[in-house]
């Protein structure tokens, strides 16, 4: 099996003094024609954690989805720079009652080793044993996943996160419906993961968590609304506006006018 | 004792044969069984079951009672209706049990009306019905083929159909058709059912797969020991009721299959995990 690669693979982008890990040019994300993410262009800067903000609906998470090369239809570019990318979905996409261990589900994280037939050696173990302590899950290896907690089973995703040693990781509202001790040490990781250099974009809801733990913000709702630093993106203006464009999608728009422009 | 349990089968040997066609089945069909059930399948297994008649009836129509062709044409004939009926929910918001319904009942419209174009009910009743007690040598090789197809076709593709049951997305994140080894899967589904099909007819074929699996559930929660113990559970089930068939002079599919379904019976009243045992006893909580 092959290796998860960006599926746009460029040379970094020197911005300024800040390098991009993901550069969007004119991105549309439809699905039956509807778009939901309508001609975005934005950076990402490298090293760094971005929250993706925005209200429901807003595309946010097409856009992840996009980034990892799963949308069904893309319109423009994603120029990456990222070698290996994680990613964790929604917790709706995954079938809790299966019958798995949490340290198998946690191994899997090195699927890009070991892919469908290949064997998993003692690293891949002694790290997965390893994630699974750091994220405050010990003792818990040999657990059925259908009897932890959300917030346990949380944990168990972000172990697997971890063993994939991607540098650039994308999360998918990591925070819905768990509880204040666990989204610390959640954050304990995520933090780690920027002093190892690895880029983090997350979809959040909590404005207060933002502006705390996340330097830089890209703000949409469907388009571009702002992106940069969180203190400017994340002013009244801008997300009066977001709640604005929201209240005025139009679930029967005809054809978008705007050419899809000539991107540099 | 001994003229009661091993004499049929030391005596008999349309009754060796068969019974080893039951152990096949029951090591090939349980594992596939359980998959079935953990990808929340068991209808639409069964909806597949039914659609290899028409099939097994062309074959039947083309080449009369002759094992290969109306075994080839029931394996066609099943994984048509996989395909189309997952494209038809790929391509429409149909959702995919909906369209395996639809199809199934076309194919089983379709089979009844070609067998009863040449055919007589006693072909019809041995379609649908089977007869194990008829298996002959060149079954006997379709059934152990199968069985040993399924097994290493199934530890081979273990490890990305569980990741396909449980967190499809991941797969496909990784880059992985997921799709594939589900067609895979479906693929080896149909095998298992042709070679069930003769000894257990295109109605019961599904009974030796899934009732085990489904027993086994109430008793263990790992895909391993579910395996292993809806196995010996489908053997016995096979054994018990070749006995009967063979002693009460009954048609032995169905005989089977209800010897199955009381071993059901007896693990959904008395299994050790989620069954009306387990929920009435009510165990002192634990401390903490």
């Amino acid at each position: 099996m092959r290796a998860l690669h960006c599926r746009h693979a460029v040379a970094l982008h020197v911005v300024g003094a800040v390098k991009a890990a993901l550069k969007l040019v004119d991105l549309t994300v439809s699905y039956d024609r509807h778009p939901a993410v309508h001609h975005v262009s934005a950076e990402i800067p490298a090293a760094e954690m971005t929250a993706l903000v925005g209200p429901n609906g807003a595309g946010k998470s097409s856009l992840l989805k996009a980034m990892m090369g799963l949308a069904p239809r893309i319109e423009g570019r994603i120029e990456c720079s990222a070698r290996r990318i994680a990613y964790l979905p929604q917790q709706a996409e995954i079938d809790r009652s299966f019958p798995i261990s949490v340290l198998d589900t946690v191994l899997l994280g090195r699927w890009s080793r070991f892919g469908a037939f290949g064997k998993a050696n003692k690293a891949d173990v002694h790290d997965a044993h390893h994630a699974i302590d750091s994220v405050g899950l010990g003792g818990f290896e040999r657990r059925p996943i259908d009897t932890l907690s959300v917030g346990q089973f949380q944990r168990v995703l972000f172990a697997r996160l971890l063993l994939q040693d991607a540098d650039l990781v994308l999360l998918d509202e990591p925070f819905a419906a768990i509880d204040a001790k666990t989204v610390t040490d959640l954050m304990d990781v995520i933090r780690r993961w920027r002093s190892e250099q690895r880029t983090v974009i997350a979809v959040l809801h909590d404005l207060d968590q933002v502006r705390r733990d996340f330097p830089n913000s890209l703000l949409m709702a469907r388009e571009l609304v702002a992106s940069g630093p969180t203190v400017g993106v994340l002013s009244s203006e801008n997300l009066l506006r977001a709640r604005a464009m929201a209240e005025a999608w139009d679930e029967h728009a005809g054809a978008c006018e705007m050419p899809l422009r000539q991107s540099a | 004792m001994h003229d009661l349990l091993i004499a049929p089968f030391a005596d008999f040997g349309f009754m060796k044969r068969a019974l080893v066609a039951c152990l096949c089945l029951s090591l090939g069909g349980s594992s596939i069984g359980v998959f079935l059930i953990l990808r929340r399948m068991s209808l639409m297994g069964d909806a597949l079951a039914h659609a290899l008649l028409p099939g097994a009836a062309l074959g039947f129509l083309l080449g009369g009672l002759s094992l290969p062709a109306m075994s080839l044409g029931g394996f066609l004939a099943g994984i048509m209706t996989a395909l189309v009926s997952g494209a038809i929910a790929r391509f429409t918001s149909m959702r995919e049990d909906a369209s395996f319904a639809a199809a199934y009942l076309t194919a089983l419209a379709l089979g009844v009306l070609i067998v009863s174009l040449r055919g007589s009910a006693v072909d019809l009743m041995n379609i649908l019905f089977g007869a194990i007690l008829a298996v002959d040598n060149q079954a006997m090789f379709l059934i152990g083929g199968t069985t040993t197809l399924t097994l290493v076709g199934l530890a081979a593709i273990y490890r990305p159909l569980v990741v396909e049951c449980f967190n499809p997305g991941f797969l496909a994140a990784m880059g992985v058709r997921g799709a594939f080894y589900h067609y895979l899967f479906l693929g080896l589904a149909v095998l298992n059912m042709v070679a069930a099909f003769q000894a257990l007819g295109t109605l019961m074929a599904l009974g030796l797969m899934l009732l085990p699996a489904v027993a086994a559930s109430f008793w263990s929660r790992e895909v391993w020991s579910m395996t292993a113990i809806a196995a010996p559970m489908a053997f016995l089930s096979g054994a018990i009721g070749l006995l009967v068939s063979f002693h009460a002079g009954l048609p032995s599919g169905p005989v089977i299959v209800l010897v199955a379904s009381l071993f059901f019976l007896g693990s959904l009243l008395f299994g050790s995990r989620a069954s009306v045992r387990a929920r009435l006893s009510r165990p002192v909580h634990l401390r903490g």
